[in-house]
């Protein structure tokens, strides 16, 4: 579904990401894992779209389609999704009235018809109680003084609605008590399907321990220097990121 | 392409005039220029009786004396007021329509291209029109519906002639006729306007509305308005406007005024689209009005307005809270792109006791435009427990516009509260890029983010009103994106 090769980019002329491979298949969840600054957050970015961030060199397949060259919108459209480590607000305009916006950009680019009133409201409804939203949330100015928690669920919430076939989760768990991190994690882990995939981004593995990766990549100084199973996730935590830089230093 | 605020400027420069096109109706035009013989002209061109023209007299001998003011924060090129043609009105061999088949059909054309259709009108939910085009009234509707319930809904020049009591009585008690220069000039030659008049304890059941357009080249247009809302009444009343595209200024120079007696509610809701001349500045309408509403014992005045046109803007809708318990309110939006520039806000005069205003104001500012608010808040001294709040936001897009605040406030009670809050915000690119991760493109997400930051104004306007508003928002940020 996604291919990421030989991707080399840059901010404000700062080379970040180094020469990214990775390769995700629908149905599988990967896990990218890394200390601060190594460029876990740029690598969402980048897939995504955003302009800030030069692509060099390499390129972004998505669904047989090289997309390094689209817009942040047209990823979208093409339906991949990212949940931002740190949400904007947009004063005065609803999440319901957010959503029903971005719902029917995206049909429209596909051709299709807006969503009916009564077809939105059944899956607003559908959705919220999937993962135990409040519905007088949907009618709040989009995360303008939400908590940490708030927000969160509300990009997962988010990415419900849309049905994405890739999502990058970026940094979700941050900020989260232990009690959000499960909702959001059993939100994720229901809508899992055969054919979305999804890509996490944290730095601790607890999040892991609730949605559990088939793939954990180790992302150090722009590389990625390490994959494998879940176990590799653990072992992190309990050694940290120290052995593997002596272990890519003495490579 | 990346999102920048260059590239909006750049899409917002291009952003042409949506209702630019001209109709060629012959006119029955006097010649330029100001004098006794004109004021005098004008009067008998309507058939009015001697004290009005006595009146328009007085104001223009007033208006001679006083100089055309220079505060506010705009620059423009002083209209030359001799160079004016002072009247003009669509010629036709009847001063009055029957019916709307009577109507030429040139001008029903150009009603329908802004998208206010009679008919379309006719069948809304009880919105009676009636129609200023270049100065004298072609259409009015729903008369009789209204006449039932003793509401009259008519011409200022019909007032004139069928109600003289009322306006002798009411106009110039609000806005006296040498209350200020451009009022002054309108008092003087005022062609035409609307005249409403809702009886004690009547509910009006209808939004009213008119629809202000100028159009002949060369012409000012001085409307003028007078609402009276007798004890205990309520009437909400609509102005929408909009002009084809000309290329030199034009003059307008409105005078509205509002009586809303013990218990009384007006509402009063402006949506203004004139021409705002083209992306170098050129051509435009000069927008010079004065509104101002009294308010007796408990009653209450509400102005929304939303301001996207023209290319001066200099209007302060007032209240002056003289009874006991009255309440003003000013709900605004000013949106200014390219060269426009807007000086604009209210003044809140609290007279008597427990007077209570309030004041949202949102500026909007793009391109190379300007945009001011300018507010003053008065509490008299003999005033006790006057209440003022107020709110000023302004929004940003590009480096090269400005956005202004200049609220004044003049306590002489202790026991005033007057509290005012001011913030200034840019649309961020991180607010684009969420958008656009979602799916919306640029034009989509700056219409989304702008009518959110817009919302508590919008919501105060009835309802179809708020949906043109938000069209009109739209329209006048749009770029020509793709």
């Amino acid at each position: 579904m996604l291919q990421i090769k030989n991707l080399h980019a840059t901010v404000e002329g700062e080379e970040i990401l180094k020469g990214i491979n990775l390769s995700i298949k629908p149905g599988e969840v990967h896990a990218i894992m890394g200390p601060n600054g190594s460029g876990k957050s740029t690598l969402a970015s980048v897939i995504a779209g955003n302009e800030d961030y030069e692509v060099q060199e390499g390129d972004i397949i998505f669904d047989k389609a090289n997309i390094s060259e689209l817009s942040p919108d047209e990823r979208a459209h093409k339906g991949i999704f990212l949940s931002f480590q740190y949400p904007v607000s947009i004063p005065g305009v609803s999440v319901t009235n957010f959503i029903k916006t971005s719902i029917n950009q995206i049909r429209k680019s596909r051709g299709l018809e807006e969503m009916s009133a009564s077809d939105m409201l059944k899956t607003m409804r559908e959705k919220s109680k999937l993962l135990g939203i409040d519905r007088k949330f949907l009618s709040r100015s989009l995360n303008e003084n939400f908590s940490g928690g708030e927000k969160k669920r509300n990009e997962i919430f988010q990415m419900a609605m849309l049905e994405p076939k890739l999502a990058i989760l970026d940094e979700t768990d941050s900020g989260l008590d232990i009690d959000a991190l499960k909702t959001v994690a059993n939100g994720v882990n229901k809508l899992r399907t055969e054919d979305n995939a999804t890509l996490v981004i944290t730095h601790y593995q607890r999040l892991l321990d609730y949605i559990v990766p088939d793939v954990v990549h180790v992302l150090l100084d722009g590389k990625i220097v390490k994959s494998g199973d879940k176990d590799l996730a653990l072992k992190l935590e309990r050694e940290g990121y120290d052995w593997l830089k002596t272990e890519t230093v003495n490579a | 392409m990346a999102y920048t605020e260059q590239e909006l400027e750049k899409e917002l420069e291009h952003k042409e005039y949506e209702y630019g096109f001209y109709t060629d109706i012959e006119s029955d035009k006097l010649p330029k220029g100001l004098n006794e013989d004109i004021v005098r002209a004008i009067s008998k061109k309507k058939n009015e009786p001697e004290w009005m023209t006595e009146w328009r007299l007085e104001a223009y001998r007033g208006w001679e004396k006083m100089q055309e003011p220079d505060w506010s924060n705009v620059n423009y090129e002083k209209p030359d007021y001799q160079n004016i043609s002072y009247y003009s009105s669509p010629n036709s061999s009847k001063p009055k329509y029957d019916s709307i088949d009577e109507v030429d059909p040139e001008l029903l054309d150009t009603f329908n291209k802004l998208g206010i259709s009679l008919e379309e009108q006719k069948k809304l939910a009880g919105v009676a029109v009636d129609v200023v085009m270049d100065s004298t009234s072609v259409a009015t509707t729903f008369k009789k519906n209204l006449a039932e319930k003793g509401i009259i809904f008519c011409s200022i020049s019909e007032a004139i002639q069928e109600y003289p009591e009322l306006v002798k009585k009411y106009m110039g008690s609000v806005v006296p006729k040498n209350d200020n220069f451009f009022a002054a000039l309108n008092s003087a030659v005022f062609s035409d306007g609307s005249f409403c008049y809702i009886p004690k304890g009547v509910k009006c059941p209808m939004e009213l509305s008119t629809y202000f357009r100028i159009n002949e080249s060369g012409t000012g247009q001085f409307e003028r308005t007078l609402v009276i809302a007798e004890d205990s009444s309520y009437v909400s009343y609509l102005e929408g406007c909009t002009a084809p595209m000309r290329d030199e200024n034009q003059l307008h120079a409105a005078v509205v005024e509002l009586v809303a007696l013990d218990n009384a509610e007006i509402k009063y809701s402006t949506v203004q689209n004139w021409f705002p001349g083209d992306k170098e500045g050129k051509g435009g309408v000069f927008n010079f009005v004065t509104k101002r509403g009294l308010c007796e014992k408990n009653a209450k005045i509400s102005w929304t307005q939303v301001e996207t046109g023209s290319a001066v803007t200099w209007k302060y809708p007032s209240c002056v809270l003289k009874g006991d318990n009255s309440i003003g309110e000013f709900y605004s939006i000013a949106l200014t792109n390219n060269y426009q520039q807007a000086d604009t806000g209210t003044k809140m005069i609290h007279l008597g006791n427990d007077t209570k205003s309030t004041i949202i104001s949102k500026g909007i500012s793009a391109g190379r435009s300007q945009n001011s608010y300018r507010g003053l808040v008065k509490a008299n001294s003999r005033a006790k427990n006057a209440r003022n709040f107020s709110q000023c936001d302004s929004l940003l897009m590009g480096n090269k516009c400005g956005a202004h605040t200049f609220p004044y406030i003049e306590a002489s009670s202790n026991s005033a509260q007057i509290e005012h809050e001011a913030t200034t915000s840019k649309i961020g690119e991180d607010q684009i890029f969420y958008c656009n991760q979602r799916g919306i493109d640029e034009e989509k997400a700056i219409a989304l983010i702008v009518n959110g930051f817009s919302k508590e104004v919008l919501n105060k306007l009835p309802m179809e009103f708020a949906v043109e508003a938000q069209k009109l928002l739209e329209i006048s940020l749009e770029g020509s994106v793709g």
